[in-house]
């Protein structure tokens, strides 16, 4: 009878597939990548079943937690804002503070203590409790200044790109007004998200987003 | 210490045989980096946008109220009040002589769902129309949360329901939530 034989076989494996692989997926990852913002105020969204998607840019959120406000402007606004904060509220800013502010996110301080807070690094500046919110009751109604001031703002860059023969009318039209994007917390209460909507139509900002996470219709 | 080998240093005539090494790196380390980093950018990434629900409000101007007012027909009008803990009084018509008494019910496909479906059916009876049906005007009380408000303005989405719009409250509503202990 013949002997069986055991074939000896390598225990290595060819990596080389494997390794292509991986590296076509991170530079895909690399490459898409946004970074997550840390927020000052992490809400959980109620969910719904529409899949909408929020627009990419030109859209401003108003984040609402624990009855607080937090308000995020996008980033190319950002600097023509603080602009006209400081004209309208007779403050000064100094370069550093503008470059700060163009790179901070989302903020919710009173105007009192924007300063101190853009002194702050990032680190300090997200973590709870540093930032108390906008106040957006009737008597100081700051959030509803940022709004419109936001809105001025994303306009007039419009307004020059337009006049420069960048975009057209229609295009115009469309990009113009800056979107607002309402980010709640489910638990919150509507009264605290009422005056909010209140604030925008006080303004005649109509029309508005909800940000909302995602369930199918079975609940 | 190192040594460097440089060959013909020694000098004792030996050629120097340049040494056949595997061509096969191994790249196990090499692997292991790219998943880790993988796995890092794909949890810091964000790359699904949020979803939104567009929402549109009736102008709220106080100087052109009184211009436009189209009358809503009242067989057609539902209704909703939110109160508190999740719950739900509606009624068909208007609040002094309803067409459809006010009625508790709660959220969810049984609850909210299937009174809109049901009212839908008895709305379009009122209208020959197809794109006709019913209309809802959503009132949520001080005792409501945020996710009733959006609860209820999904389930508009899923009902397909013709009109909607977000009303204030009136002390009446109020009080008829307080008598049926719902605020």
């Amino acid at each position: 009878m013949a002997k069986h034989k055991i074939s000896r076989k390598s225990t290595r494996i060819d990596m080389t597939a494997m390794c292509d692989v991986a590296f076509l997926l991170l530079s895909f990852f690399v490459m898409t990548a946004t970074a997550k913002q840390p927020e000052p105020k992490p809400v959980d969204t109620p969910a719904s079943t529409i899949i909408d998607k929020l627009p990419e840019e030109g859209v401003a959120t108003i984040t609402v937690g624990d009855k607080q406000v937090f308000f995020t402007i996008p980033r190319a606004s950002r600097r023509g804002t603080l602009e006209r904060i400081s004209q309208e509220k007779g403050l000064t800013f100094t370069e550093k503070e503008y470059k700060a502010f163009e790179g901070m996110d989302g903020f919710g301080v009173p105007l009192n203590q924007l300063k101190s807070l853009l002194s702050k690094s990032s680190a300090v500046r997200n973590a709870p409790g540093v930032q108390i919110g906008i106040p957006y009751d009737t008597i100081n109604d700051q959030l509803s200044d940022w709004v419109k001031l936001a809105r001025e703002a994303h306009k007039a860059i419009y307004e020059d790109q337009l006049q420069t023969g960048k975009i057209n009318t229609e295009e115009f039209g469309k990009k113009a007004d800056l979107g607002i994007a309402i980010k709640g917390d489910a638990k919150e209460d509507f009264m605290t998200v009422k005056r909010i909507i209140d604030i925008l139509q006080e303004q005649k900002k109509n029309r508005f987003f909800l940000i909302t996470g995602l369930r199918n219709k079975d609940f | 210490m190192a040594e460097l080998n440089t060959g013909g240093g020694s000098g004792d005539g030996k050629k120097v045989r340049s040494k056949k090494s595997n061509p096969g790196v191994d790249l196990t380390a090499m692997v292991d980096l790219a998943f880790l980093l993988i796995t890092f950018f794909m949890l810091t990434t964000t790359l699904s946008k949020p979803q939104s629900m567009p929402l549109a409000m009736p102008d709220k101007n106080p100087k052109d109220q009184v211009i436009d007012r189209t009358p809503i027909p009242e067989d057609r009008m539902m209704t909703i009040l939110i109160g508190k803990d999740n719950k739900i009084l509606w009624y068909m018509g208007i609040l002094k002589t309803p067409r459809i008494q006010p009625t508790e019910a709660a959220f969810g496909k049984d609850g909210i769902r299937r009174e809109i479906l049901k009212n839908t059916a008895y709305a379009k009876k009122f209208t020959d129309k197809a794109d006709e049906g019913l209309i809802v005007n959503i009132k949520a009380s001080d005792a409501a949360s945020y996710k009733n408000l959006v609860d209820i303005l999904d389930e508009m989405a899923i009902n397909k329901v013709q009109l909607y719009a977000i009303g204030d409250i009136t002390p009446e509503e109020v009080t008829l939530l307080k008598d049926k202990g719902l605020y």
